[in-house]
């Protein structure tokens, strides 16, 4: 039944009166994403190529266990199946970060769900619960998944640090640039601009407040937050594609695919 | 110069009604409306359309061209294409009065359950107050609204799903933000938020932004803070936790 005050005009899916290419920017979303999601399983599951000297990729960054140099714990625990990946244990929380985002969240509702497909075009569904009841309530843990995506930066600042090290030649280490530090640095940046200008932090840090004066550090906070929070869509894909080409750059040097350039 | 377009206009009542089109000349720095009032002088007497300023200032002129909601008066030809008909018909969330007329009265009933401003004792005997100017940045966004209800017609739970029972749209969202952040406001409108105003349907897909005549951030600036102030209430567990313990 339509609701008092509501127009009794519903739309079939698809249906719109918009003559531009409304689904352009869903498909892209979609291809983009798809894109991602293809290959960050391949890898999480390969299990491989995912060290190269100082270098190690985001992806499995901590590197909780496994015979490297950059293992927290060295070896491999016999209890674990052998198709488990230190990948899958930690990529758990840059997943959820991404996945509770709010612009990803806005941006997959359309692009995987439909939810409008584009502005103004009509839907497949009637039922509609949005984030107003399971599952998608639970999307409002996101700022939990922020605590840990702020340590990750950390965690990938370290890895950016180390890849600044090399070999010396005579079993120690000689500080120096290459491309892959670069490369590695770059994505702490380019996820530092991403998860710094997240709408939980924007709150947690000054947004919460109805009054500014008196709170000068949290009102400077606020502000650069919401300085970054601007671009958050741009943050969030520079990052995506940073984060992808930081990992098949490593793996492609690991695999003795590309070499890497030594600048200094 | 003129050239030839045509507007394919919807008319009709709430019984129905179908396109029409309209073959008009059209001159240079035409803008939609101007062109529906040529119609209605040349062609077609009756037809129905709603509209005060032509500056973009009253929110009447709300319809939709090509399919995008918009103010008529603000849609210029010269951003149109007009080799092919352009359409114009009326927003879908509401009902139909007559051609590209609507009945928005539910938004002014919806706006009625708001709890109103509730501002603290007067900081001076004179009955005034002092507000720093960084304090009331923020809710002069949210006040540059003319109420065209574009944004309630774009969003996709009041138009495809119906809500209207549940839910209060983009432009009451940023009307709550404009009172629960303003400096002076004593009055606790976060429960509400999630029982009768129905915050947790927006699924920040962002077309009340798009649409928007003031470009206010509708879901970044409104939707989200407060959508982060219902979590602080209702589903932060340590938020929640110290609240009990400190009573804050
Ligand atoms: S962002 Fe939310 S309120 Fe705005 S149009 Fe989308 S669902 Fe509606
Ligand atoms: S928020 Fe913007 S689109 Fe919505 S009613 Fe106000 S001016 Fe119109
Ligand atoms: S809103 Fe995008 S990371 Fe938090
Ligand atoms: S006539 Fe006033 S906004 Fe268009």
């Amino acid at each position: 039944m339509t609701p008092a005050g509501a127009s009794a005009a519903r739309r079939g899916f698809g249906q719109t009166s918009r003559n531009d290419a409304w689904w352009l920017q869903p498909l892209t979303v979609f291809i983009g994403l798809s894109i991602f999601l293809v290959y960050a399983n391949f890898r999480v599951f390969q299990n491989a190529y995912f060290e190269f000297g100082g270098y190690l990729t985001p992806f499995y960054s901590p590197l909780l266990w496994g015979d490297s140099p950059h293992a927290w714990f060295q070896g491999v625990p016999d209890w674990l199946p052998r198709w488990i990946s230190p990948a899958m244990v930690i990529l758990v929380f840059p997943a959820g970060f991404r996945f509770t985002c709010y612009y990803y969240r806005g941006a997959y509702y359309k692009a995987f769900w439909g939810d409008p497909p584009a502005c103004a075009v009509g839907e497949l569904r009637d039922e509609f619960r949005g984030e107003n009841s399971l599952p998608l309530i639970v999307q409002n843990v996101h700022r939990y998944f922020l605590y840990f995506a702020i340590a990750f930066l950390f965690l990938l600042a370290h890895d950016a640090w180390k890849g600044m090290w090399f070999d010396d030649g005579a079993g120690g280490k000689e500080f120096g640039i290459g491309v892959g530090t670069i490369v590695l640095t770059l994505n702490v940046v380019f996820l530092s601009g991403y998860t710094l200008g997240c709408h939980s932090l924007r709150h947690l840090v000054g947004g919460f407040l109805d009054v500014f004066s008196g709170s000068k550090g949290r009102k400077k906070a606020w502000d650069c937050v919401t300085c970054l929070n601007e671009h958050h869509m741009k943050w969030a894909w520079i990052s995506l594609i940073w984060v992808m080409f930081t990992d098949l750059y490593v793996s492609m040097l690991a695999r003795g695919e590309w070499t890497d350039w030594r600048i200094l | 110069m003129t050239t030839k377009a045509t507007f394919r206009i919807w008319r009709g009542t709430k019984e129905g009604g179908e396109f029409q089109d309209f073959p008009t000349e059209v001159t240079e720095g035409m803008v939609v409306l101007d062109a529906v009032h040529k119609v209605q002088a040349e062609q077609a007497g009756d037809l129905a359309c709603r509209w005060n300023c032509k500056a973009g200032k009253c929110g009447s002129c709300s319809a939709e061209v090509n399919g995008m909601p918009k103010l008529m008066c603000m849609t210029r030809l010269s951003d149109l294409d007009l080799s092919k008909p352009v359409t114009i018909e009326p927003v879908q969330t509401f009902p139909v009065i007559r051609d590209l007329v609507t009945d928005v009265s539910w938004n002014y009933e919806v706006k009625k359950r708001i709890k109103p401003f509730k501002p603290r004792k007067p900081d001076f005997e004179d009955g005034t107050w002092r507000m720093h100017q960084e304090d009331v940045d923020r809710v002069q966004e949210y006040r540059k609204c003319i109420e065209c209800y574009l944004c309630q017609d774009v969003c996709h739970v009041l138009r495809d799903h119906k809500k209207h029972d549940e839910f209060i749209g983009p432009r009451f969202f940023t009307y709550v933000a404009a009172l629960e952040m303003h400096p002076l406001d004593t009055e606790d409108r976060v429960e509400e938020l999630r029982e009768a105003n129905g915050i947790g349907y927006c699924n920040i897909t962002k077309c009340c932004t798009v649409v928007c005549p003031e470009h206010i951030k509708i879901t970044d600036n409104a939707i989200i803070p407060l959508k982060e102030r219902v979590v602080d209430r209702f589903f932060d567990p340590v938020k929640i936790l110290f609240r009990k313990l400190f009573g804050k």
